[in-house]
């Protein structure tokens, strides 16, 4: 593989990254700028009505809100640069902190939905792929469609029923047991506590790639070279895993990992309904809390991550395949 | 005489089968929103010798902590979620028209729209949602605003894709050349061509948009609580929820599905009866 073609690519992507980043931090400052917050008495809470005018036009001076926006928007840009996304209102630490500490517990949740979803989608568009026509590919493509149009937290309320409510499996909330120091907490909790959440991502993960996959199932057993290994007398199973798996596998690893963006925005509604405490739970409070540092900082983050996504499927697009990567197929 | 009877008894047509599921899906849709407009208002007051009854048949869907009936919160819910649907739609298509034309018109501002497309997909949906909701410090009109403001770009794609074909064909190149503006060329050609699609794309918006509707608005950045929304239901729901009262999740949620399940049909069918062979492709 040349090594100037990778660069290039490298380059490609962070100029990129970069000018999506800038973009967005535009946009969203405008738009706070524009929300009715008012930063002062948000910062302050509930002391404001000890706060004098006096005292408020040095805070405004201070703090540089008379200046005009352009001056302001650099001002903040600048300090992000520097990696210093201010501190949060509602923990009062540092966002980054938050961040990196609230992602662990949501890489945990949304990783684990991640593989979860992927490998049961990908199963059950290939038996739906095999079977099209049949009793069983209507009822795959049944969920699938209804799946798309069911609200995930209202899954999750389900699940939070059944199993926490009346049958008493798993606990109502939280990523840890309440009354236990933090550095008491086993891996077992820890993972008693994620499941329900990740089955309630998982659950509606799977539509995607189940759907993708037997259109691709599809189409491959409809190709020429199928037509020749079946001449050639292989059947069932053994033709499946020769020709079929290889052919379907790339695209759906591509389009789970095109997915980050739907996974981030489900993780934020199980989160909510479980009381998981991780990104997804933060964006809601820093944004019912007026917390605007810590919520411009996952704003940011968010795109890091979906970008981060669509970059893996842009490589393995570009050279897993070993044809597109010999060129043959452009 | 036995020909004809062959024929009567035989199956429907594809095309026939579409439009019933249209007929069908539209006239079930009119009730369930039309209903909402009917419910006794009584039913919503707070009765409190009547509250936190399960299901029975006085109380299809039970009542509530308050003893306000369910069914009743539930149908006003929903005739809210479809108006405020309907009105977030049409602004997104709108929308999606005008940038789709904008593209069309030279390279330049093709290349901007296809960037503003790439920018507001490399966000996750919920989080611009809840970025712009934050700003216009939340109620309906944030929603509406929030909404109409993050639904373009899948509609805006394929809308620019068909312009790109339709642009070079020869009977818009003479029309230009017959000195047409391209406004008119755009309202004489390009709208009744794309049409279908439009009204296709309006119509899978919907269930989109209500959905996010219920999901903001579950949230706490969307309706306020006074509004009975579906996703004010379920989160106040979430409260009594350990105490054993699935009613109170279970029957709004499910009327919701319904709700979103039978628009996605329609859009589906009305797609498969304005282009029945782009349909045939990818049916088996």
């Amino acid at each position: 593989m040349p090594l100037k073609k990778i660069s290039l690519f490298m380059i490609g992507k962070i100029a990129k990254l970069m000018s999506l980043i800038i973009a967005v931090s535009i946009i969203s400052f405008l738009l706070i700028k524009h929300s009715p917050i008012d930063p002062i008495q948000s910062y302050i809470g509930a002391d404001m009505s000890r706060v004098g005018p006096e005292q408020r036009e040095k805070l405004e001076e201070y703090w540089g809100l008379n200046e005009p926006l352009t001056t302001q928007f650099f001002s903040w840009a600048q300090s992000i640069f520097h990696g210093d996304f201010g501190t949060s209102l509602l923990y009062r630490s540092p966002v980054i902190n938050v961040i990196a500490d609230r992602f662990l517990a949501s890489l945990a949740l949304m990783g684990m939905a991640w593989i979860f979803s992927g490998l049961f989608g990908f199963v059950l568009g290939v038996v739906a792929g095999l079977k099209r026509g049949k009793m069983i590919d209507r009822i795959i493509k049944g969920y699938c469609f209804l799946l798309s149009s069911t609200p995930t937290f209202w899954v999750g309320l389900l699940l939070l029923i059944i199993f926490s409510v009346w049958l008493g499996w798993f606990p109502v909330g939280l990523s840890t047991p309440v009354g236990i120091l933090t550095t008491e907490v086993s891996l077992l909790d820890r993972i008693h506590h994620l499941l329900l959440p990740a089955i309630t991502l998982s659950i509606i993960g799977v539509a995607n790639v189940a759907l993708h996959t037997r259109e691709k199932l599809i189409d491959v057993y409809n190709s020429e070279y199928i037509r020749f290994a079946k001449a050639s007398g292989e059947k069932g199973f053994i033709l499946f895993w020769r020709h079929g798996l290889r052919n379907i596998s790339l695209p759906a690893i591509t389009l789970q990992f095109t997915s980050f963006g739907e996974l981030f925005g489900g993780a934020v509604l199980a989160e909510q309904v479980f009381s998981y405490p991780g990104l997804g739970q933060a964006i809601v409070q820093a944004g019912l809390g007026g917390d605007v540092p810590l919520f411009l900082g996952v704003v940011l983050f968010s795109v890091l991550f979906v970008f981060i996504g669509n970059t893996i499927a842009d490589l393995l697009y570009q050279w897993v395949d070993p044809r597109l990567r010999k060129g043959e197929i452009r | 005489m036995n020909r004809e009877l062959v024929i009567t008894r035989k199956k429907w047509s594809l095309r026939k089968q579409t439009l019933a599921l249209i007929l069908l899906s539209v006239i079930i849709l009119f009730i369930m929103v039309t209903s909402g407009f009917f419910v006794d208002a009584k039913k919503l007051d707070v009765h409190l010798e009547n509250r936190n009854i399960a299901p029975s048949l006085s109380n299809l869907f039970g009542t509530d902590w308050l003893g306000r009936d369910m069914l009743a919160r539930t149908l006003k819910g929903l005739t809210l979620s479809f108006s405020v649907g309907i009105l977030a739609a049409f602004s997104s298509t709108v929308i999606a028209v005008f940038l789709s034309f904008l593209a069309s018109l030279n390279q330049l501002l093709d290349r901007m729209v296809t960037w503003c497309i790439d920018l507001f997909l490399s966000l996750p949906h919920i989080v611009t949602l809840l970025l712009i909701a934050f700003a216009f410090g939340g109620g309906m009109k944030a929603v509406v605003i929030g909404l109409a403001l993050t639904h373009w770009p899948s509609l805006t794609r394929v809308l620019r894709a068909e312009l790109l074909q339709i642009k070079n064909t020869p009977y818009i190149q003479i029309s230009r050349s017959l000195g047409k503006s391209s406004w008119w060329i755009a309202i004489h050609h390009y709208l009744p061509l794309l049409a279908p699609q439009i009204i296709v794309g309006f119509i899978l918006m919907f269930p989109h948009a209500i959905l996010h509707e219920a999901t903001i608005t579950f949230l706490g950045f969307g309706l306020s609580p006074e509004e009975p929304a579906i996703g004010i239901i379920l989160s106040e729901s979430m409260k009594y929820l350990s105490t054993g009262m699935w009613w109170l999740a279970f029957f709004p949620g499910l009327s919701l599905l319904v709700m979103i399940s039978i628009f996605d049909l329609l859009g589906q069918n009305v797609r498969k009866f304005v282009s029945p062979y782009q349909f045939k492709s990818w049916q088996v």
